[in-house]
C-alpha cells in the first residue's frame, strides 16, 4: 500500500517503545542473575521483564501495524524493514554458527587430543587410558558429571521431527503462495496447518528430553555429549517456540484481512525466520544426531 | 545544543520540547549526540579507573588496591573503554554524519536506533553492578580475569561475572541492532545519485564495521552464554574432565576479539580519510584502492583470530598459519597509512587541530603497527606474551587507532554539529598536552615489558621502579588533560564564533558527502526531500 510517494520521506514520530524496551530487557537480565544466584526476589523480577516484555512487543507492533494499514508506509520504509530483518537473521545464523563450530572444534581436536592424539598427547598426562570415541559417554573424570547410559540415536522421535518441521516449510510456501493470490481462506489454512506442526514439533521435543532425562540420563550434567546436545537442540527450540508464537500473531492478522498481495512485509519477515529455523533443524539433524 | 531556533523554515518537523525530546527520539542528530555525551562520561568513568591502577602502579608494592580489587578496576576500565566510550562514540559520529553524508532524511530504522541507544546506559549501570557487587555480602569474589573473561577463572569467581555476562548480552544486542540499521540506511537510504564510490570514506568504513559486528557479536554472545552454563547448569563446555576445553572459550573470544579491534580502528581510518583530504586541500589519495584495501582488512580480520593463543598449545601448523595471517594484514593496513601520506603529499596543508591528530594518528599508529609484527611473530611472541611490550603496544593501537581518530572527528565536525568554531588555540593545546603526556605514558612500556614485567598484576619487581612512576605521570597528566578536552567542548556547545556551512576555507575536497551542503548547525531533519547529487 504505497498512499505516500516515494519523493517524500518517512519518518516515525517520537515513540516511548524504546526507552521502554531497554528498561524491559535490563529488568529481565538482571531478574534473571538474581535467580541464578538464588535470590528470592530474582524469579519476580524476571516475571515482571517478561510482562513487560510482552506489552512492549504488543505496544510497538501495534504501532507499526497502525501505521502501515493507515497508509503512511513507502515503498523505501517496505524495503527498510526488509532489509533489516534479512541483517537480524544474518546476526542468527552467526549465533547458530558458533555453537556449531564448537562442535566441530570438541569432536575433532580437543576430544582426540584429550584420547592421546596429536603431538601433545594430553591424555598421557592428564587421563591415562582414556580413549575417545564420539560420542563419549565415559568421561575423562566423572567426579562432577553424571555419565549418560546411552546417546541419541537418528531414528524414531528426530527422524519424525524432520519430517514435521521440513512439511511445516512446505505449508508456510503454500500460504504464501495463497497470499501472493490474494485467497484469504488458503492463506489462514496454510498458516493454521503450520503452525500446528510447530506445536507439534515442540512437543515430541519436551517428549524427547523427557526420556532423555528419566530413562537415559543424558542430561546437561552428562558432560560434553549433554551440554553440546542441550546447547545446540535447546536454542533451536527456543526460536522454534519464538516462530511459532510470530505465526501465530501473523494469523491473527491474516484473519482480520491485514494482508494483500502487494503489502505483506510481516508475513515475509516471519516466514524468513521459520525456514531459517528449518534450515539449522537440517543443520542439527545431521551434525548432532546422525553423525 | 539548540536547534530550536532554526526548524522555523521547515513546516512539518518541529523539534519536540522537553525531555521527551530526548527520551522518546526518533532523530539521528538527538541521538547521536545522546552517543557522543554517553561516550563523553564513559570516558571520564574508564579515565577514573585508570588512574587510580596507574596510582597503584606509582611504586612497587601494595599501595592503595589489593590485588582482587586491581583486577576488578582493570577489567572494567577495559570494558568501559572499549564498549563505553570507543564504539559509543563511533556510532554516535555514525548517527550524526551518515544520513546527511548519503542525502538521507535519517537513519532507516528511526526507533530501532534509540532502542540502540538507550540499551547503553542500561548496560553501563549492569556492568557497574557487576563491578561493586563483590563488595556485598554474597556477592562472592570480584571479576579478577581481565576483560578476556578466560575459564576457568571466570567460573569460579562470584556472581559479579553474571552481571558481566548479562551486560555483554546488553551491548551485544545493542551494536547488532546499530550495526542492523546502518547497513540498512547506506544500502536504502541514499540519495538518487549518490553511488558506493561517490560514498564519503567514512561511510564506507562504517558499512565494513557494521558488517563485521553482525558476524562477531553473536559469537561473543554464544561464548559467554556458554560460560553462564558451565557457571551455573553443571555443562562442561570449557572444563576438560567432562571433555570440554577451556582452548574453546579462548577462541570464540578472539574470533570476536580480533575483529572487534577493527570495529575500533576502522571508523577513525574514516574520519582520517576525511580529515586528512580536507587540511590537504587535495582530495583523497587513491580513494578506490583505499576502499578495496579496508576490505581486505575486514576480510582478514575475521580469520586471524588465534595470534592471541600462541601459547597455549596450539599445534606448529596452526600457530604458523595464524603468523602468516597476521602479518598479512600489515599490507592493508600499510596501505592505507600511505594513502593518507600521499594524500598529503604537495598539498597546500596546514595544522588545525583535527588534522594534528590525524598526522600523529598516523605516525603513532605505524608505531603500534611495527610493534605488532614483532608480537605476530611466534617465537618472539612466546616471550613477549602477556609482559607490559603488550600493553604498550595495545595502547599505541588504540589511543592514537580509535580515540584520537574519534578526537580528530570531534573537532573536525564540531562547528558543524553545534554551529559553532572551538577555540583554536584551546584545541592545540590539548592536542599537544594529551600526545606528549600518551607518549610518556606508554613509551617506556615497552622497555620495562621487553625487561620481563608482567601484565594484569597489582605489584612488580622494584628493578621496574623508575619506568612505573614515569608511566604514572604520563597517565595523571593524560588525565589532567581531559579536562581541558570537556571545557573545550562544553564552551563550544554554549557558543562561539559563528561556523560558516563550509568551514576551513570551504576546503573539503574529493568525496566530502552532503553534510556540507547544510548550514551549521543543520536544521532538525535533514532533508525532507532528495537532494540532487552533481
Ligand atoms: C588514560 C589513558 C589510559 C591509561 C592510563 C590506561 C592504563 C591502563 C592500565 C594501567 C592497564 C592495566 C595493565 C595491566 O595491569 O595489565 C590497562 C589495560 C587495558 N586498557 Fe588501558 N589505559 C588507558 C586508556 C585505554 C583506552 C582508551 C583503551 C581502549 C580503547 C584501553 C584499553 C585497555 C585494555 C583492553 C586493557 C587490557 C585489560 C586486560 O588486561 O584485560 N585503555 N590500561
Ligand atoms: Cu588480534
Amino acid at each position: 500500500m504505497t498512499t505516500t510517494s516515494n519523493d517524500d520521506y518517512y519518518i516515525p514520530e517520537p515513540s516511548r517503545w524504546p526507552l521502554i524496551g531497554a528498561a524491559t530487557v535490563f529488568t529481565l537480565l538482571f531478574g534473571v542473575v538474581l535467580w541464578l544466584n538464588s535470590w528470592v526476589a530474582g524469579p519476580w523480577i524476571m516475571l515482571a521483564g517478561a510482562a513487560s516484555l510482552a506489552f512492549l512487543f504488543k505496544g510497538w507492533f501495534g504501532d507499526v501495524i497502525k501505521e502501515n494499514l493507515s497508509g503512511s508506509y513507502n515503498g523505501q520504509v517496505d524495503s527498510s524493514f526488509r532489509q533489516g530483518m534479512f541483517w537480524f537473521i544474518t546476526s542468527e545464523v552467526f549465533f547458530f554458527l558458533t555453537f556449531f563450530g564448537c562442535l566441530y572444534y570438541l569432536r575433532n581436536i580437543t576430544l582426540p587430543y584429550l584420547g592421546g592424539e596429536g603431538y601433545l598427547a594430553t591424555s598421557n598426562i592428564l587421563w591415562e587410558g582414556w580413549t575417545y570415541t564420539w560420542p563419549p559417554l565415559q568421561l575423562p573424570d566423572a567426579t562432577n558429571y553424571v555419565e549418560a547410559k546411552e546417546a541419541m540415536g537418528p531414528g524414531g522421535i528426530p527422524l519424525w521431527n524432520t519430517i514435521i518441521l521440513l512439511s511445516s516449510g512446505g505449508t508456510l510456501t503454500w500460504a504464501h503462495w495463497a497470499l501472493k493470490k490474494d485467497d484469504n481462506k488458503q492463506l489462514v489454512l496454510g498458516l493454521a496447518t503450520t503452525i500446528l506442526l510447530g506445536v507439534i514439533f515442540f512437543i515430541l521435543q519436551a517428549v524427547e528430553y523427557g526420556h532423555a532425562y528419566a530413562e537415559m540420563d543424558l542430561t546437561l550434567e552428562s558432560g560434553i555429549y549433554g551440554s553440546t546436545f542441550y546447547l545446540l537442540t535447546g536454542f533451536h527450540g527456543f526460536h522454534v517456540t519464538v516462530g511459532a508464537i510470530m505465526l501465530m500473531v501473523i494469523l491473527g492478522r491474516a484473519m482480520k484481512n491485514h494482508f494483500s498481495s502487494h503489502n505483506h512485509f510481516a508475513f515475509e519477515a516471519v516466514a524468513w525466520y521459520w525456514h531459517f529455523v528449518d534450515v539449522v533443524w537440517i543443520g542439527l539433524y545431521i551434525l548432532v544426531y546422525w553423525l | 545544543m539548540s536547534t530550536e531556533a532554526i526548524h522555523a523554515d521547515h513546516d512539518h518537523h518541529h523539534a519536540p520540547s522537553g525531555i521527551g525530546r530526548w527520551l522518546f527520539s526518533t532523530n539521528h542528530k538527538d541521538i547521536g549526540t545522546m552517543y557522543l555525551i554517553f561516550s563523553l562520561v564513559m570516558l571520564f568513568l574508564g579515565g577514573a579507573s585508570a588512574m587510580m591502577l596507574r596510582a597503584e602502579l606509582f611504586t612497587p608494592g601494595l599501595q592503595i588496591l589489593d590485588p582482587d580489587t586491581y583486577n576488578n578496576l582493570l577489567t572494567n576500565h577495559a570494558l568501559i573503554m572499549v564498549f563505553g566510550v570507543v564504539m559509543p562514540a563511533a556510532a554516535g559520529m555514525a548517527n550524526w554524519m551518515i544520513p546527511m553524508m548519503i542525502g538521507a532524511p535519517d537513519m532507516a530504522l528511526p526507533r530501532l536506533n534509540n532502542l540502540s541507544f538507550w540499551i547503553l546506559p542500561f548496560a553501563a549501570i549492569m556492568l557497574i553492578i557487576s563491578m561493586i557487587a563483590p563488595y556485598f555480602p554474597g556477592g562472592g569474589t570480584p571479576i579478577n580475569t581481565g576483560w578476556t573473561l578466560y575459564p576457568p577463572l571466570s567460573v569460579q569467581v562470584g556472581m559479579g561475572m553474571d552481571f558481566a555476562i548479562f551486560t555483554v548480552h546488553l551491548l551485544g544486542i545493542s551494536s547488532i541492532l546499530a550495526a542492523i540499521n546502518i547497513i540498512t540506511t547506506i544500502v536504502n537510504m541514499r540519495a538518487p545519485g549518490m553511488t558506493y564510490f561517490k560514498l564519503p570514506l567514512f561511510v564506507w568504513s562504517w558499512l565494513l564495521t557494521a558488517l563485521l559486528l553482525i558476524m562477531i557479536m553473536p559469537v561473543l554472545a554464544g561464548g559467554v552464554t556458554m560460560l553462564l552454563f558451565d557457571r551455573h547448569f553443571g555443562t562442561a563446555f570449557f572444563d576438560a574432565a567432562g571433555g570440554g576445553d577451556p582452548v574453546l572459550f579462548q577462541h570464540l573470544f578472539w574470533f570476536f576479539g580480533h575483529p572487534e579491534v577493527y570495529v575500533l580502528l576502522l571508523p577513525s581510518i574514516g574520519i582520517l580519510g576525511m580529515v586528512v583530504p580536507t587540511f590537504s586541500r587535495k582530495p583523497l589519495f587513491a580513494y578506490k584502492p583505499l576502499v578495496y584495501s579496508m576490505m581486505m582488512l575486514t576480510a582478514l580480520g575475521m580469520v586471524v583470530w588465534a595470534h592471541h593463543q600462541y601459547t597455549v598449545g596450539m599445534s606448529e601448523a596452526v600457530t604458523t598459519y595464524f603468523m602468516i595471517g597476521t602479518i598479512l594484514i600489515s599490507i592493508p593496513v600499510g596501505y592505507m597509512l600511505f594513502s593518507f601520506i600521499f594524500t598529503m603529499w604537495r598539498g597546500a596543508m596546514t595544522f588545525e587541530t583535527p588534522m594534528l591528530f590525524a598526522v600523529a594518528i598516523v605516525l603513532m599508529f605505524s608505531f603500534a603497527g611495527v610493534t605488532g609484527v614483532m608480537l605476530a611473530v611466534v617465537p618472539a611472541d612466546l616471550q613477549y606474551h602477556d609482559t607490559y611490550f603488550v600493553v604498550a603496544h595495545f595502547h599505541y593501537a588504540l589511543i592514537p587507532g580509535s580515540l584520537f581518530g574519534i578526537y580528530a572527528g570531534v573537532f573536525y565536525w564540531l562547528p558543524k554539529w553545534t554551529g559553532h568554531m572551538y577555540n583554536e588555540t584551546h584545541g592545540k593545546i590539548f592536542f599537544w598536552w594529551t600526545t606528549i603526556s600518551f607518549n610518556l605514558t606508554f613509551f617506556v612500556q615497552h622497555f620495562s615489558g621487553l625487561a620481563g614485567m608482567p601484565r594484569r598484576i597489582v605489584d612488580y619487581s622494584p628493578i621496574f621502579a623508575e619506568f612505573n612512576m614515569i608511566s604514572s605521570i604520563g597517565a595523571f597528566s593524560f588525565g589532567a588533560s581531559h579536562l581541558l578536552f570537556l571545557y573545550i567542548i562544553i564552551k563550544t556547545v554554549k557558543g562561539g564564533e559563528k561556523a560558516s556551512d563550509k568551514p576551513w576555507e570551504g576546503a573539503q575536497v574529493g568525496t566530502p558527502g552532503l553534510e556540507w551542503t547544510l548550514p551549521s548547525p543543520p536544521p532538525f531533519h535533514s532533508f525532507t526531500t532528495p537532494p540532487a547529487i552533481k
